[in-house]
């Protein structure tokens, strides 16, 4: 869990940077979709509406999709998760970030969950 | 358990194109008569010359005793519903009679041309008008079209079909969503996508069926259909299924019967008696015709009157008139063809042998016995107290079973992937696992009617060891498999660089 990040109820998590958002999945989505082998990044300059899909992930289990935390342009994505979708699984909070987004509605990012919050939503789902 | 019980053949076999080419007496095609070949034009008058080949094909040439024996070899390394049990979850892998592989081989049957005028082939058409009206009965369908090729092929069709009601209902553009539970099959989104829908996806209650106020919530005047499968992927039967019928139809959508779970309530209950208003069969799943690989699949979709207009054409038809049968090509608002012909023929053949073999009495007793043997081989493996029964634990479940491993993975590490590796050591097929997504770490068994009691108890007893090896000999399961042919697969390699083709193949041995 990275205290730093916020988080959406679709297991996205958001982390301020300067004035940008970065953006990846959760340790525990990781950890729910297995060895990740493929992900499709937005091109840059891309605008997302909060809830729209921004990418797609593969891994040996299924095929999911990461919707946009916040709403805003994509102002660079991670291009070396194209080589190397191992970092999704191995550092989700570090190397396995996917985009960076310049937010058009900062107060949604205040919206998300907080890592406290997150933890105990994560808490009902494993039963 | 013995080792020596568990017995995989295992050879160096080369692909057919590496063996070594012989001189050996081959088979050849027999020269065309002159008086044929004199009313052929010549290859470059049919052919474009861009478009002729410039040298012959890279074919295998070898004689008969080696592809005899690549192809057993070959056979005897496989795993089958011919060798052994093969509780695949879902995939309803039943063994398929040989009387229906015999009759499909038929020359009558086999030996015949699409394009034969239809008196010539009479027989062909009646077979596929009978196999229709079995189908229709066991549905309470008006129609069904015979030519998909596979459930999924299926899916798209009937929901096509849907999608043409809608528009010349004049609410084609109005209708944009199809619903679908979130314990559906992969392929349900898939095809509304496919179909241009959007889909929305609803959370099962608790106890793993449709939530009726959930799916209140999402009805509205754009909803083109619902899409379910009773039993569903659980193994649950949606016991309020008039009630979900209600809701989706009032809001003027209609309800797809998903056919693969359609082995736990053939001959006992019917999809159209639900509300539903078409249903795909898989035909490779239910009616014991061979699986993918091991031939091609096949699909019917069955619809309700209203729906009959937009099928595929043809549709087969008898004129009680000339007392002849005939292919109907007069279906105006059809949504077209869907697949070359009339479908995949020969499996069709398979399935209709499958049921006049059983009989309608032996087809109840099918859904019975599959319903019976996994509701046994559940409590069996319970017993171990090892894996959970998640939603609705003490409900029967129909035709399958989904077991969650997640307490077994807490406790000892051990996964549900390890689990199913180890499962081939001890001689049987892995189940379905980590399917449904709702359920974690989830094992999805179906036994299907073939096995007996005897089968389902060495099975259990497998799962029994399995479990006491988890807390007393790990390593067994992390390494496993070790009696097969091949070892553990790397499955995350094999998705990254996969090698799909002989040529590929060749490619990467080049590059090393």
């Amino acid at each position: 869990m990275d205290k730093d990040a916020r988080y959406a109820k679709t297991h996205e998590w958001a982390r301020k940077e300067g004035d940008l958002i970065v953006v990846g999945v959760s340790d525990f989505a990781q950890s729910l979709l297995k060895d990740v082998v493929y992900v499709e990044l937005p091109t840059e300059g891309t605008v997302f509406q909060k809830g729209d899909k921004a990418a797609d992930i593969e891994s040996v289990k299924a095929v999911e999709e990461l919707k946009a935390p916040v709403s805003g342009e994509v102002v660079a994505v991670n291009n070396a998760l194209e080589d190397s979708a191992e970092a999704i699984n191995e550092d989700p909070y570090g190397e396995g970030w996917f985009m960076k987004i310049k937010p058009s509605k900062i107060e949604e990012f205040d919206e998300l969950l907080s890592p406290e919050e997150y933890e105990k939503y994560v808490a009902t789902l494993e039963h | 358990m013995n080792k020596k019980e568990i017995i995989q053949a295992h050879y160096q076999e080369p692909l057919v194109f590496e063996l070594e080419p012989t001189n050996y007496p081959k088979y050849y095609a027999p020269e065309i008569p002159p008086e044929i070949m004199k009313n052929v034009p010549a290859t470059d008058k049919l052919i474009p010359k861009e478009m002729l080949r410039k040298e012959p094909p890279k074919l295998p040439s070898v004689a008969e005793f080696q592809l005899a024996r690549h192809y057993l070899r070959l056979a005897q390394m496989n795993y089958s519903v011919d060798t052994n049990f093969y509780p695949l979850g879902s995939c309803t892998m039943k063994y398929n009679p040989k009387i229906n592989d015999f009759l499909s081989m038929d020359r009558r049957l086999s030996d015949v041309h699409p394009f034969q005028p239809a008196r010539t082939v009479q027989g062909n058409i009646r077979i596929l008008y009978e196999t229709e009206q079995m189908l229709n009965e066991l549905a309470g369908m008006k129609r069904t079209t015979l030519q998909p090729s596979a459930g999924a092929h299926g899916e798209l069709t009937g929901i096509l079909v849907i999608r043409a009601y809608h528009y010349d209902h004049g609410e084609g553009e109005q209708r944009t969503e199809i619903i679908i539970p979130d314990s559906a099959h992969g392929t349900n989104p898939a095809t509304a996508a496919m179909a241009g829908y959007r889909t929305v996806i609803i959370k099962s209650r608790e106890n793993g069926l449709v939530d009726l106020e959930a799916l209140k919530a999402v009805v509205s005047e754009k909803t083109a259909a619902l899409m379910l499968t009773n039993p569903n992927t659980l193994g649950l039967f949606e016991q309020e299924i008039c009630e979900i019928a209600e809701i989706v139809h009032d809001a003027g959508g209609l309800l797809y019967y998903d056919g693969a779970n359609f082995n736990a309530i053939m001959g006992r209950c019917r999809p159209g008696d639900m509300g539903f208003d078409a249903i795909h069969f898989n035909l490779h799943k239910t009616f014991a015709t061979p699986h993918g690989g091991g031939g091609p699949g096949a699909g019917p979709v069955g619809v309700v009157e209203k729906l009959v207009p937009y099928l595929p054409k043809p549709l087969p038809e008898f004129d009680k008139k000339t007392g002849t049968y005939y292919l109907n090509f007069d279906v105006p608002k059809s949504i077209g063809k869907i697949k070359g012909f009339w479908g995949n023929f020969n499996v069709i053949v398979r399935a209709y042998a499958y049921m006049l073999s059983q009989g309608a009495e032996g087809l109840k007793r099918v859904s019975e016995q599959a319903v019976l043997n996994a509701n046994y081989l559940k409590k069996k493996i319970l017993e171990c107290n090892a894996w959970t029964l998640p939603y609705a634990p003490e409900t029967p479940r129909k035709h399958e079973f989904v077991l969650e491993g997640q307490k077994l993975k807490e406790e000892t590490g051990i996964s549900t992937l390890d689990v199913a590796k180890r499962l081939l050591d001890l001689g049987f097929h892995a189940p379905t696992i980590y399917f449904p997504l709702i359920v974690h770490e989830a094992l999805m068994i179906e036994p299907t009617e073939t096995e007996t009691k005897q089968t389902l108890d060495k099975f259990a007893e497998a799962m029994k060891q399995i479990a006491k090896e988890c807390h007393e000999q790990p390593e067994l399961l992390v390494n496993a498999p070790q009696n097969t042919a091949v070892p553990r697969i790397d499955e995350v390699l094999a998705a990254k660089e996969p090698i799909l083709s002989w040529q590929m193949y060749q490619e990467r041995q080049t590059e090393k």
